[in-house]
């Protein structure tokens, strides 16, 4: 079979994509594309298609928070897609920031029918709206439930745990509790 | 509430509000026409807490609509309030079949975002690991598929040779299940004395019990019937829905992490990938049966290996690895070290790494992502469950309702692993 | 229960009704097949060949809460779960007990946050409490047989609870 060489996916798209990509990150041999929200569809099917590139499997969409310190960065929150090329054997992260108010992305279902749990993963648990998804309902908490627990200002939402130094204080509020 | 009344055991016909489901079902569940029962989340056959909402026309399903969630536990988060070696413990929990996969895959994202280097030794040991803990998941998931589809004696065969490896397990890390064994930096301790001979021994018997369980079902008129051509999956709809593992190889589409991204020591070693051809439930059989074959050479081969390994079994660096007992009576450097390391912990740069490994089901990731400090600012694991639940709404479609628990048992799914 | 007094000439056993009953609905109790997590795993250990939970009159699960005595809480119960756990013990049949396996089940375990239940013991009456994460089967058997004895010590007047 002939496969054809394989293009550089960061040159390959600032060739194509000029004023899309907004940083180039290399981390341990791990490149990071941070481009712009609204053009992820146009990259996304770019880089799925584009001969050389091929990137035709979606490992992941993993949600950052960089709540409280966000302010040197684009927005409070990123979203990372990891894609990985079968053919050539390399995977590649894109990257975009979402802004604090109305958080929202256009969903790529329609490229990579795996990314319909992991969106709405993401809509559930981080509540970034994925604008298009075809069931945008909650994954994995109740229905009814208020707000989005993997936000960094989310409390853990935990007991305190009972030992001798702090029994006292404990009953004290447990007793306070039952009036 | 309208939750409890749609999760009931015993009142199987659904009977919430359409309105919202609009999109997944056919028009004709809105007008009554087909019906909608319910599966789940108590069901003795969805391994686990697996909901599913089957939209049927007679005994065929027009759509299947999984609703997960039951099981979700906030690990992710929960590991973001722990520091990063306090993590480990709580992965062990998320896939609870294979464990140490999960260990492997976190400690390995901390490696790489450290840059921590672990000595030969370890990796060996970890690969040995590795193997026993995909013997151990596909032990259990062949006594359950089997258990489902009517065979209950393989499930007794299963659980037997399962025990050997608990036994070796809890040689290794005093825990049957969840050891917590692989560190960042290495293993908890080096292998103890009685647990080679035990390998050696479960090595030479378990071969022959493979045989057996393929005795029983590979050319079984039954199994045959009920599993040859149920639950196809073309390799190219398997690719776009994210499935792995052995449910896409089964597919004919040769793709396996630990050959074609060697991490650890398997590099070393030659092993084959089992494939398919049908991508059906018989074939999906088939390829975790000839893997459970592979796992035993590659052992074999891994403990030829250990004996040459150079280093030992974690790494030296005390910056992240514990210094020994014995060193904590005589050196000052190594009680600071140690008191530094269970306290605060080790911090990570303000960064974030992708890893991936092959797990029993497929490939899990671990996105890692620190802040410079203890802890990391997010964690989040791509668990091939997750991926494959949601791909049972294509698999199942136009399919009996009896073949739904074949299907659901064949791409292996744990709960724990989806719902996390 | 007399029952050597049965090798004599005799052929009769003497005993209350309380002590019949007790030791007919220990010897018969019918887990509900309910796992939720990890030690649903080791609750599969347990029935399997190695442990064999057969020998002491428990290898019939029923997956049907109307048929079932006894629920094994095996496993993390989450605030989604726990409405489906409560009305699967609503719909057991009278006398019912509960095992709360692990310590997931018992105290919320390891899982100190928002999405789970810090025991079960917040929705449904529990019996015996079961340490571990997951619990040995021997652990789990040892759970059983404190069940069994609690069971045979129960008087007359608590039968109608």
């Amino acid at each position: 079979m002939n496969i054809a060489q394989a293009l550089d996916p960061v040159v390959t798209l600032k060739t194509y994509f000029p004023d899309v990509i907004q940083e180039v990150i290399e981390f341990r041999d791990e490149v990071t594309i941070v481009i712009d929200s609204e053009q992820i569809v146009r990259v996304m099917q770019f880089l799925r298609d584009t001969t050389g590139l091929i990137y035709n499997f979606l490992s992941d969409i993993s949600a950052v928070d960089y709540y409280p310190d966000y302010g040197h960065r684009p927005g409070r929150f990123a979203v990372a897609y990891h894609l990985y090329s079968l053919l050539y054997n390399r995977r590649l992260r894109i990257k975009a920031y979402v802004q604090e108010e109305s958080p929202s992305l256009p969903t790529i279902i329609q490229i990579w029918p795996a990314a319909n749990w992991l969106e709405r993963e993401i809509m559930d648990m981080m509540g970034i709206i994925f604008e298009g998804h075809p069931d945008p309902r909650r994954l994995l908490m109740p229905d009814d439930w208020n707000g989005h627990p993997h936000r960094r200002d989310y409390p853990l939402g935990y007991e305190t745990i009972q030992f001798s130094f702090n029994v006292e204080e404990i009953m004290k509020h447990k007793v306070k509790g039952q009036k | 509430m309208a939750n409890m009344a749609m999760t009931t055991a015993a009142q199987n016909e659904w009977q919430g509000d359409l309105s919202e489901l609009k999109g997944l079902v056919s028009e004709r569940a809105l007008t009554g026409e087909t019906m909608m029962l319910n599966m789940g989340p108590h069901h003795p056959s969805t391994h686990g807490v697996l909901r599913l909402l089957l939209e049927l026309d007679g005994e065929e399903i027009v759509s299947c609509i999984p609703d997960v969630g039951y099981l979700h536990t906030g690990i992710e988060k929960n590991i973001e309030a722990k520091t990063y070696e306090k993590g480990v413990t709580l992965t062990d929990r998320m896939d609870y079949l294979a464990p140490m996969s999960n260990n492997m895959v976190f400690c390995m994202a901390i490696e790489k975002l450290t840059d921590l280097d672990v000595p030969e030794r370890a990796q060996v040991i970890r690969t040995i690991c590795l193997e026993l803990t995909r013997l151990n998941s596909h032990l259990v998931w062949l006594g359950t598929h089997a258990i489902d589809m009517g065979a209950m004696s393989v499930f007794l065969y299963c659980f037997r040779e399962r025990e050997m490896i608990l036994d070796m397990f809890e040689m290794l890390s005093g825990q049957r299940m969840m050891g917590s064994y692989i560190r960042p930096g290495g293993v908890w301790r080096d292998l103890p004395q009685e647990f080679l001979p035990a390998l050696e021994t479960f090595l030479n018997y378990f071969p022959a019990k493979i045989d057996d369980y393929e005795r029983l079902l590979t050319n079984n008129p039954v199994w045959i019937d009920r599993t040859q051509g149920i639950g196809v999956i073309e390799p190219d709809v398997a690719l776009a829905y994210g499935i792995t593992g052995p449910s896409l190889r089964a597919s004919g589409v040769n793709w396996d992490i630990r050959k074609t991204s060697p991490y650890l020591t398997y590099g070393h070693y030659s092993f084959d990938v089992p494939l398919g051809e049908h991508g059906d439930v018989y074939d999906r059989y088939i390829v975790r049966v000839r893997e459970m074959r592979e796992s035993v050479s590659i052992i074999r081969q891994a403990l030829k290996h250990l004996t040459q390994a150079s280093g030992g079994f974690r790494s030296n660096n005390r910056k992240f690895v514990p210094p020994p007992r014995s060193e904590l009576g005589q050196s000052m450097e190594a009680v600071i070290h140690h008191f530094k390391l269970w306290t605060e912990g080790f911090s990570a740069p303000d960064a974030e790494v992708y890893m991936a490994i092959e797990s029993p089901r497929g490939e899990i990731g671990c996105y890692l992502h620190g802040t410079g400090g203890n802890k990391p600012r997010r964690v989040h694991f791509k668990t091939p469950s997750l991926i494959h639940i949601s791909a049972l709404s294509m698999i199942t479609k136009n399919h009996f309702i009896a073949d739904v628990v074949a299907i659901i048992g064949s791409v292996d799914i744990v709960l724990g692993d989806c719902d996390r | 229960m007399g029952v050597t007094q049965k090798l004599g000439n005799l052929g009769v056993v003497t005993t209350t009704l309380e002590t019949a009953i007790n030791w007919a609905r220990t010897g018969a109790t019918w887990p509900l097949l309910f796992g939720l997590a990890c030690c649903a795993i080791e609750y599969m250990s347990t029935q399997a060949s190695n442990y064999d939970l057969a020998r002491f009159g428990m290898e019939l699960n029923r997956a049907s809460p109307r048929q079932a005595d006894l629920m094994i809480v095996a496993g993390r119960v989450t605030r989604k779960m726990a409405p489906v756990v409560r009305q699967l013990y609503d719909q057991m049949a009278d006398p019912k007990w509960v095992i709360a396996m692990g310590d997931c089940a018992s105290s919320g375990g390891v899982y100190n946050n928002y999405a789970v239940v810090q025991g079960v013991d917040e929705i449904l009456p529990v019996d015996v409490y079961i340490a571990g994460c997951p619990p040995r089967p021997e652990q789990l058997m040892h759970g059983i047989l404190t069940l069994h004895e609690k069971i045979r010590g129960e008087r007359i007047n608590e039968w109608a609870k």
